[in-house]
């Protein structure tokens, strides 16, 4: 347990829709070491904000809600903390950034006042105190001219700039677990560099533990230990980074990896997964993946795989691969 | 008031780049028509407030020697039936009928906020409640309702001194459900801004959400709002000192100073009391408003009015 940080058993998480009630995320399990990355990748709307969220605990009860699972963070169920412990937590030992950093900035108050407020908030110090830890986290995210910027609104500054206060309030009051949601999508891809080697560097300099949520596998090549792919609210293969791009198992881990464009590598055309990402609504007992997979079988369309230990660690939710653990 | 402090920092420090309030300055000064409503209003609160101290007739009171003067020297615009100056009863009038308007804005203001921010932050139960009532409030025609309670009031024998704290409350109760419906509606849609869900990512308490976070954005709301309410109470008011049943004599307000001009003789003969008063409501209430339109136009360019 010490050397575990987050450990999510079993999480189901509902959303009600025109549709019918989906499930966002599916009976997903994971955990995340002490000091690593782990890293959540999928094509838009598999569940990986609504993972992120419910860990947060800021699913809407009147759109959505929890339905099942453990949320084990140093040990305590985050599902069954009070209100007011959560508080506690939230922005102090796990914190979040977002992906749109121009729209989680309150745009009428200055910079400088809301990376103060979590300061003030949970560790109790006084404004003149808080107001020097600001300046300190402002330069710390490698922004100079911080007197300046703490006086500053949030329309005076760019995305990357903002982001980076994003990543400064987030680590004000050095949290052990920093979930950061696509937080360089809606950056150009230069700057997206920086905020990735910002956060890394930030993350081993304090020894925090992260879970990066992304849909772009070249960031994960850079920054995770450990790999989690998710499909239509399932974990369908996970695994150490390293065994998982030199051998994916999963048919849609193939294909992501084959559609990531390579660099000095010019293909003729760019692979692309053909189909869709099925309705949520409908789901059918199946392997979610059976329509569009090239490797597809019968039983594929009759009964969900259960995800298995491979022996490299590797663990993969796929017919392909039930008979190596079974017989 | 929060805010201001925080711009006057900024000024100092960051001369060069324009923050929010000096960018609604400037908006607002380009709107020729809220300058001359501006302007108006100005002049007529030093009319009302200042001037009472260079008439020689503020104490005179009544003078049965000198009743229903036409204009002249002495008395620039006649005197009444009591033979008072119907200049410094103008003067002392707008003083009551601007504090009413004043008055009833604030109370309405602070009702409809404080209601507003609960219901849209809160939901739920509460929510439910005060929208009800505010419901009800709004679907009785303001008028009527105000004449009802004004006749009730009546029969308690109020003292004259504190008719004028009746008449405010009254206007705010007309007054708070529509600006406690507006301010619900723009948290409402506030909490739906990524920047709520950050707070409650960061564990702030409520009030810290409420007071920080929320509140500075509706103030612009507050202010226009505010504004241009002042504008309706004064109407309000007049129309029931008009009937008697707002601000009663020996106070005087722009209202009643109309209705001692209720006979034929008077309205024919003798204009003199009763234009300044009904054109003194007319221009303070239209200028009032083009106040607020400029300062709506100018602090959110896309709030327009519902
Ligand atoms: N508030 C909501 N109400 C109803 N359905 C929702 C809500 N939020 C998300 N969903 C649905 O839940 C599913 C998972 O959404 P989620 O936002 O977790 O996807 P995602 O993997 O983060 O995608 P993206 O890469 O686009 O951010 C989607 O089908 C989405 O339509
Ligand atoms: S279970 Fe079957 S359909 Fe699903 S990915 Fe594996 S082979 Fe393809
Ligand atoms: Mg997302």
């Amino acid at each position: 347990m010490g050397n575990t940080v987050l450990d999510v058993k079993n999480l189901l998480t509902q959303y009600y829709t025109n549709g019918g009630v989906i499930k966002a995320v599916d009976d997903v399990s994971f955990s995340i070491p002490k000091g690593q990355t782990v890293c959540l990748v999928g094509e838009s709307g598999c569940g990986k904000s609504a993972v992120a969220m419910s860990i947060m605990g800021l699913i809407d009860g009147g759109s959505g809600g929890i339905k099942n699972g453990e949320i084990l963070f140093e040990g305590k169920d985050l599902l069954k903390l009070k209100k007011h412990e959560l508080r506690q937590l939230r922005g102090n030992d796990i914190s979040m950034i977002f992906q749109e950093p121009m729209t989680s900035l309150n745009p009428v108050l200055t910079i400088g006042g809301q990376i103060m407020e979590p300061l003030m908030e949970h560790e109790l110090i006084s404004k003149k105190e808080a107001k020097k830890r600001a300046l300190e986290l402002i330069e710390l995210v490698g922004i100079g001219r911080a007197e300046e910027i703490f006086n500053s609104y949030p329309h005076q500054l760019s995305g990357g700039m903002l982001q980076r206060i994003m990543i400064a309030i987030a680590l004000a009051c050095s949290p052990n677990l920093l979930i950061a949601d696509e937080p360089t999508t809606a950056l150009d891809v230069t700057i997206q560099a920086q905020i990735l080697d910002l956060l890394r560097s930030l993350k081993e300099q304090r020894d925090m533990s992260m879970l990066l949520i992304t849909h772009d596998l070249g960031v994960v090549a850079e920054v995770a230990d450990y790999v989690i792919v998710m499909y239509a609210g399932k974990v369908i293969e996970e695994g150490p980074v390293v065994e998982l791009f030199k051998n994916p198992k999963h048919p849609y881990t193939k294909g992501l990896l084959k559609a990531k464009p390579v660099i000095n590598q010019r293909q003729e055309e760019l692979y692309t997964i053909a189909g869709q990402v099925p309705n949520l609504a409908t789901l059918t007992p199946s392997c979610y993946f059976s329509e569009r997979c090239e490797q597809c079988m019968a039983i594929c369309k009759e009964q969900m795989p259960k995800i298995n230990d491979l022996d490299n660690g590797q663990r993969v939710a796929c017919w392909l691969y039930e008979e190596v653990t079974t017989v | 008031m929060e805010s201001s402090a925080v711009t006057l920092e900024k000024n100092k420090k960051l001369p060069r780049s324009s923050s929010l309030w000096r960018q609604i300055a400037r908006r607002f000064l380009q709107n020729k028509m809220s300058l001359i409503g501006l302007a108006f209003l100005i002049f007529i609160i030093l009319f009302s407030f200042i001037g009472p101290f260079f008439s020689p007739y503020v104490n005179l009171g009544v003078d049965p020697t000198n009743i229903n003067q036409s204009p002249s020297a002495q008395h620039w615009l006649g005197t009444d039936k009591l033979g008072r100056d119907v200049l410094t009863r103008l003067m002392l009038a707008g003083r009551i009928s601007l504090l009413v308007g004043l008055g009833a804005m604030v109370m309405s203001v602070v009702i409809g906020g404080v209601l507003g921010i609960i219901s849209g932050f809160y939901r739920g139960i509460v929510d439910q409640i005060i929208m009800r009532i505010a419901d009800v409030l709004m679907t009785l025609p303001g008028l009527p309702l105000l004449f009802i309670m004004a006749a009730i009031l009546s029969e308690w024998k109020v003292p004259t001194e504190y008719r004028i704290y009746i008449v405010m409350l009254m206007l705010s109760i007309v007054g708070w459900p529509g600006l406690a419906r507006l301010v619900r509606s723009q948290i409402l849609s506030l909490s739906e801004r990524q920047f709520m869900q950050a707070t409650e990512a960061l564990g702030l308490r409520d009030t810290r959400k409420l007071f920080k976070h929320l509140l500075p954005n509706i103030i612009p709301l507050l202010i226009v709002s505010g504004t241009l309410s002042v504008g309706g109470a004064i109407l309000s008011e007049s129309t029931l000192s008009f009937f008697g049943l707002g601000v009663v004599p020996p106070d005087a307000s722009w209202g009643n100073m109309i209705t001692s001009a209720n006979s034929l003789l008077d309205f024919q003969k003798r204009p003199w009391l009763w234009v300044p008063p009904g054109l003194a409501i007319f221009l303070t209430v239209i200028s009032i408003n083009l106040l607020g339109d400029g300062l709506r136009d100018a602090i959110d360019p896309n709030m327009r009015r519902r």
